[in-house]
């Protein structure tokens, strides 16, 4: 699978060093890797969902906890999300540290993840949610780390996009 | 059977425990008999109580967490019911107040008026205990018995369609989520 496991490593080293304990996700392709790796790691939580949604709702308990979370999902999955985002993350001011595979951008040939990459950033941007792109592996940590503490000082999602490039080894 | 009155039969068991309710009639009755920091009142995102009460209750593993759920969220999430049975936290009571319908908005019937049985799903689900019941010395047994208890529970209280005259307390929601977090952390200081 042309998944990079370089990329998802350096991502999953990432979250690890910024001390996330909880991860929820929803399976999609370019995710597997980190799924396989938070199953596979004793020190964290993993929530399979069933909805994108609850993520929202379990990353509050999370941070009442004092725990540390993250969510992976989908772009489509994030669109999925936008109620609990707002009338729970936004509302009660809870920090959201939010992993968003950039479907059906630049270089996409599955057809059905088009629509959801055309209006992906500007329903962030509507949302008025932070976002930034996690493209290069080189970068990619430092970026983690800097948008986990961004969402904890403001008590607001961030959005960091996983984009082809980082994801995809063709 | 009132809500009011199952909530007031089991007062006192919350003292020690972290409770989440969703919003509308269940959060206003919870906090007409009074405050406390372990209360939080989820006043809107309908459904997502219960995915709180998950998330909760899988970074506390010693701390009983009860969520006080409705008909109509549980409705709106039965992903989420999958989720929780999935996980099946030990520590975790799922109240479902059951009035079938949606109260605060003036009462339009939900589907388990017309048949959907709440208990059947949570059971097919993979809730490890299931239970349904219709007077308050029944809730206040089974409630007691599921904080005391070792296993996930969801509860299905089956309730009138009757609630306060108004839903807006004096208490922030901000205030009540750091009241709430705050309240959590002392818990781990001690």
């Amino acid at each position: 699978m042309p998944v990079s496991l370089t990329s998802s490593k350096v991502i999953y080293e990432g979250l690890k060093e910024c001390d996330i304990r909880l991860v929820s996700a929803l399976p999609e392709t370019w995710l597997v890797h980190l799924i396989r790796m938070t199953d596979e790691d004793p020190e964290m939580i993993l929530v399979r969902l069933a909805k994108e949604e609850e993520g929202v709702g379990v990353s509050a308990g999370a941070h009442f906890a004092g725990v540390k979370s993250a969510m992976l999902m989908q772009n489509h999955g994030f669109l999925a999300s936008i109620n609990g985002i707002v009338s729970f993350a936004h509302l009660y001011k809870i920090p959201l540290l939010m992993l968003i595979s950039y479907r059906g951008s630049l270089g996409e040939r599955d057809p059905w993840q088009t629509q959801g990459g055309n209006v992906t950033e500007p329903v962030l941007r509507a949302l008025r949610i932070p976002y930034f792109f996690l493209d290069a592996p080189e970068t990619a940590k430092k970026c983690i780390r800097q948008a986990q503490t961004l969402a904890e000082s403001s008590m607001q999602p961030v959005a960091l996009l996983l984009t082809r490039d980082l994801m995809w080894e063709e | 059977m009132l809500r009011l009155d199952c909530l007031r039969s089991i007062y006192s068991e919350l003292e020690r425990c972290l409770v989440i309710t969703i919003m509308g009639a269940v959060a206003a009755e919870l906090q007409s008999l009074g405050h406390r920091p372990n209360f939080f009142y989820l006043q809107h995102a309908m459904g997502l109580a219960s995915s709180t009460g998950l998330g909760l209750a899988l970074c506390l593993p010693d701390q009983k967490v009860i969520v006080f759920d409705g008909d109509g969220s549980l409705l709106m999430n039965l992903g989420g019911l999958s989720t929780m049975a999935r996980y099946r936290p030990k520590n975790l009571v799922h109240v479902v107040f059951d009035n079938e319908s949606l109260l605060s908005v003036g009462g339009f019937p939900t589907a388990t008026g017309t048949g959907t049985d709440l208990d059947g799903i949570a059971r097919a689900a993979g809730v490890p205990s299931v239970s349904t019941v219709r007077s308050v010395e029944s809730f206040t047994k089974v409630v007691k018995d599921a904080i005391h208890g070792n296993e996930l529970t969801t509860i299905i209280a089956k309730v009138e369609a009757k609630g306060p005259s108004g839903f807006v307390t004096d208490l922030a929601l901000l205030e009540n989520r750091f009241q709430f977090r705050r309240h959590i952390q002392s818990l781990k200081r001690t």
